[in-house]
């Protein structure tokens, strides 16, 4: 049993509930999800109180992102290296859309998120013709035509970037120029799509999803059309990540071509595998490292990316299963033996 | 004197810088399908090996004052001994596991490289002198075409045609594609399977290692050269499958001048023709151009 939740990039001990779903677990589970979640959020209320709201405003930005991606990689087995285009691209649209057309930020975020997705169904389409490897190389390409067309198109103000974007106010009315009311819109924006994510999972979409992961051409068999399945699956994570994008412009008044380059996306692979792939909380988890690591050495040049580098590699040889799921694993097997 | 609309210099000079990024193209893109066949991973460090390769020659130089032409030799061997390190205690204890996990570790291993060399060396690059056997121009009548170049493109056919010769007509060779179609039974002949895949992908980070040399001359020896091309050598092995050497190369040098042809007539598009033309080619052909199956 754990040999097979070892070699396939699924979630731990997803294997054991899949194989025996007990009303009893479940149940609890969903108990634990609701307790845990309201103490989550009264945490998020108060944090930034206490620590400074930007910082905690950007993990939780990263963190939806992550989780975006995490959908993708967890529940659907795709394993996307191109999520930065839907990150960057939506940051410049929303930065465009705040600076030059002067959107309310509520508007701004949406149209990023119309955008992510919108652009998550053009390269969908074309990297779900491919399967693993080729599905991986494929987005990591696509995104790449992504960053030089922000190089070059006129309204991404190329090398320069977005800079000074405008924090519109929320719904035209509520001011959004302190950084505290800023952090509150992120943590809103970051529940509401963890919320999506969440019942996407947990939804017979999200299972006809977890069935395709397992075994394809079984799912296909039984009547699924798979590349349906997986092209919403990704448009779903694009708009999330587009979604995440357009915060990052609330938060920073920034967009910028850090944010559409494939180091990017790179940053989301990693804050989604440390933390567990295909856990809810785990990409939070990753985010808050992974985002901590790089304030901690910013100023010592590379040594950030050579401790990135350093982490995929130990999480790949020996911490498959991530912080979160090992967590999980553990709790499993305790409550198993009592 | 008009070409297709362009002074035929011109052309020639765009073509002629296409046919060596092609090069490159090719060497590396043939080293990945080698290490794909064997291992079934898409080496995501293959790009930062060719940045090491390119950094050994420099070292090599600075360091010991050890010149081009054995820098030519040594630096493939070096690289490639530390990928048979790499494939023997990093690789190897995950062979089993999805394959997705190999291209992760190899991720990781490039950002690894790239971060240390980055330290080490900062973003601007070395200077690396043309030796000086191949310094000058041949005088083509039409245009002038640096010696060093043309060079390049012959070290490039040359060790492509090596390397197709060692995979299609040698007793190694033909081992290797035996192990590639069943590694069970081959092994079951008695063959050292887990061997012949750590020098398989030896070779592979050696070939790209000595693109990396034949490339510093050219392009200054810089961290970043890795990132760069590497990308773009992904989405032409999109375009042709990883499954034939001959597909590798020959995609390799034709995506090349399609680069050069794009930077005649339309210069905006040059950096992203590749990507149009993978996205054209999983339309049209998922499989990719010289692919079997999907």
């Amino acid at each position: 049993m754990t040999d097979t939740s070892k070699s396939e990039l699924r979630p731990t001990g997803e294997t054991k509930t899949a194989n025996a779903p007990s009303a009893g677990g479940a149940a609890s589970i969903l108990g634990d999800i609701r307790l845990w979640s309201v103490i989550g959020l009264v945490a998020l209320l108060i944090i930034p109180h206490y620590v400074y709201p930007v910082m905690v405003a950007k993990v939780l930005c990263f963190a939806l992102f992550a989780a975006a991606f995490n959908l993708l990689l967890g529940f659907a087995g795709l394993l996307s290296f191109g999520h930065a285009a839907f990150f960057g691209m939506s940051a410049y649209i929303t930065g465009y859309c705040l600076q030059t057309l002067g959107f309310s930020a509520e508007l701004g975020i949406l149209a990023g998120t119309a955008s992510g997705a919108l652009l998550g169904l053009v390269m969908g389409l074309l990297a779900i013709r491919r399967q693993g490897i080729y599905f991986a190389m494929i987005t990591l390409a696509l995104a790449q035509m992504v960053y030089f067309v922000a190089l070059q198109a006129p309204f991404t103000g190329g090398e320069d970037g977005l800079q000074g974007v405008p924090r519109r106010d929320l719904f035209g009315v509520i001011d959004m120029s302190s950084n505290m009311n800023v952090y509150y819109l992120v943590l809103g924006v970051f529940c509401i799509g963890l919320f999506i994510i969440y019942r996407t999972v947990h939804s017979p979409f999200g299972q006809v999803l977890k069935s395709i992961r397992e075994n394809e051409p079984r799912a296909i068999s039984l009547g699924y059309d798979a590349d349906r399945y997986k092209l919403l699956a990704f448009v779903i994570s694009a708009a999330l990540s587009g979604m995440a994008g357009s915060t990052k412009v609330m938060i920073f008044q920034l967009a910028s071509l850090t944010d559409v380059q494939w180091q990017m996306s790179g940053e989301v692979v990693l804050m989604a595998v440390l933390g567990g792939i295909g856990t809810m909380l785990g990409p939070l988890v990753g985010a808050a490292i992974i985002i901590t690591l790089q304030n901690e050495l910013a100023q010592i040049g590379s040594v950030s990316t050579i401790v990135q580098g350093a982490v995929f590699v130990f999480c790949v040889l020996a911490f498959r299963r991530g912080i979160v799921g090992e967590i999980k694993h553990r709790w499993q097997i305790w409550r198993g033996r009592s | 004197m008009d070409f297709l609309g362009v002074p035929f210099p011109v052309f020639a000079g765009q073509l002629l810088i296409g046919l060596i990024n092609g090069a490159f193209y090719a060497v590396l893109s043939l080293g990945l399908a080698l290490i794909f066949g064997l291992l079934n991973i898409v080496n995501f460090a293959h790009g930062a090996l060719y940045m090491v390769g390119a950094f050994v020659a420099f070292l090599l130089l600075d360091i010991l004052g050890i010149g081009y032409w054995p820098a030519l030799i040594l630096s493939p061997i070096i690289v490639g001994a530390f990928g048979m390190v790499i494939e023997r205690f990093l690789l190897r204890p995950i062979a089993d596991l999805d394959h997705l996990y190999g291209l992760l570790l190899t991720f990781g291993l490039a950002l690894l490289l790239e971060g240390f060399f980055r330290q080490m060396y900062g973003v601007s690059g070395e200077t690396y002198a043309i030796p000086d056997a191949l310094q000058g121009v041949f005088n083509l009548g039409f245009m002038f075409l640096p010696v060093y170049r043309a060079w390049v493109i012959v070290a490039a056919i040359i060790v492509c045609g090596a390397t197709w010769f060692l995979i299609e007509q040698t007793r190694l060779g033909a081992t290797m594609r035996a192990a590639v179609e069943n590694a069970d039974l081959v092994r079951a002949f008695g063959v050292n399977v887990p061997l012949l895949v750590t020098l398989t992908y030896g070779l592979g980070v050696a070939l790209a290692a000595f693109a990396g040399v034949l490339a510093a001359p050219i392009y200054s020896v810089n961290p970043l050269m890795g990132s760069n091309i590497i990308i773009v050598v992904f989405a032409i092995v999109v375009i042709g499958g990883l499954g034939s050497i001959k597909g590798a190369i020959i995609s390799g040098f034709l995506l090349g001048l399609c680069e050069g042809l794009t930077r005649v007539y339309y210069p905006e598009a040059s950096n992203i023709v590749i990507f149009v033309v993978m996205a054209i080619v999983l339309v049209v052909r998922p499989a990719g151009l010289f692919g079997k199956t999907a």
